[in-house]
């Protein structure tokens, strides 16, 4: 079941990254050209596999209870970082994700460069380097969850085979489309990706410094299950909040 | 020098994210809870959840209080 909740985990974190990074791809590709664009994507792809095969294997050498209580560390710190930002849009409090707006200012951006300089085997070096950022930044993120996950689970290959699963069906999608994804929820997506790395960073991260869970792993159920409980009960506090805060401000003016 | 400083503040922003106060609470969470185990050698595993929903309902008030 652990590895079900995992491999979901990385899926989903995968779509909602991989939704964010198409958009500049497209941006890219359809204002400048696709070559440039597609030598981008391939070398911060390259990186990133560099990346996960480098840090896969070595974090699997290092003892597991420290390995737990680092990953565990930073798993909370980031999916606490997700859920947060999740529940500040999903309540008004902060703009929710808008591909297209995002897909419209850098291909605004884009056109405003004229020029196109070569460098060795790339035609546009613009459109290489912002196709390489924005695929290697998402893509870090993905990366550093499927080693995390991968390794305190025992199975990096699974995880990769996730993330590489996710990819495809957004770049099936993309192709298919040529538009931004839109329609995909990506709120509710990092909603769902927070609670659960918040879960397995609680409970990873306990067992490291020591804990042992009552129930054993049957545990991270009900830690999943108190941080939903916790994350939606917010939702609908903020949502009320920010719903009071606007009609006043309505009134007001 | 530039460059070190846009780098480390790309890893800052990467792990750390919005709120360091989030960070803070979890370093000093981990530590209490493996304090608490192995040196008092009490079983605290509700701490860390508890402390996590504290955590989170405070960056949360703190993000949305002045708006």
């Amino acid at each position: 079941m652990h590895t079900f909740l995992l491999l979901a985990s990385v899926f989903l974190a995968s779509i909602v990254e991989g939704v964010e990074a198409l958009t500049i791809v497209l941006a890219m590709g359809t204002t400048r050209g696709w070559r440039s664009t597609w030598y981008g994507v391939g070398a911060a792809l390259v990186v990133l596999a560099i990346f996960v095969g480098v840090l896969g294997p070595a974090l699997t050498l290092i003892p597991i209870n420290v390995l737990r209580l680092v990953v565990g560390g930073l798993l909370l710190t980031f999916g606490l970082q997700w859920l947060r930002k999740a529940i500040l849009r999903a309540s008004g409090f902060k703009p929710l994700h808008d591909e297209a707006a995002i897909f419209d200012k850098a291909a605004a951006a884009s056109r405003k460069v004229k020029h196109t300089e070569k460098k060795a085997m790339v035609d546009d070096w613009y459109a290489f380097t912002i196709a390489f950022k924005g695929v290697l930044l998402e893509g870090l993120e993905v990366a550093f969850i499927v080693v995390t996950f991968g390794a305190n689970q025992g199975s990096i290959p699974l995880a990769v085979v996730a993330a590489v699963a996710a990819i495809l069906v957004v770049v099936a999608i993309g192709v298919r489309v040529h538009q931004p994804l839109s329609q995909v929820p990506e709120n509710t997506l990092k909603f769902v990706v927070g609670i659960m790395l918040t879960s397995f960073g609680i409970f990873w991260g306990s067992e490291g410094a020591g804990v042992h869970w009552p129930g054993s792993d049957a545990a991270l159920f009900g830690v999943i299950a108190l941080i939903a409980v916790t994350a939606f009960s917010q939702v609908t506090w903020l949502r009320r909040q920010h719903d009071r805060l606007t009609n006043t401000k309505a009134r007001t003016t | 020098m530039n460059y070190l400083k846009r780098f480390g503040s790309f890893w800052y922003h990467f792990v750390v994210g919005d709120d360091w106060r989030i960070a803070g609470g979890v370093v000093i969470g981990l530590t209490l809870v493996a304090f608490l185990t192995h040196s008092v050698q009490i079983q605290v595993w509700w701490l860390l959840p508890v402390m996590v929903v504290i955590m989170l309902s405070l960056s949360l008030w703190h993000a949305t209080r002045r708006r």
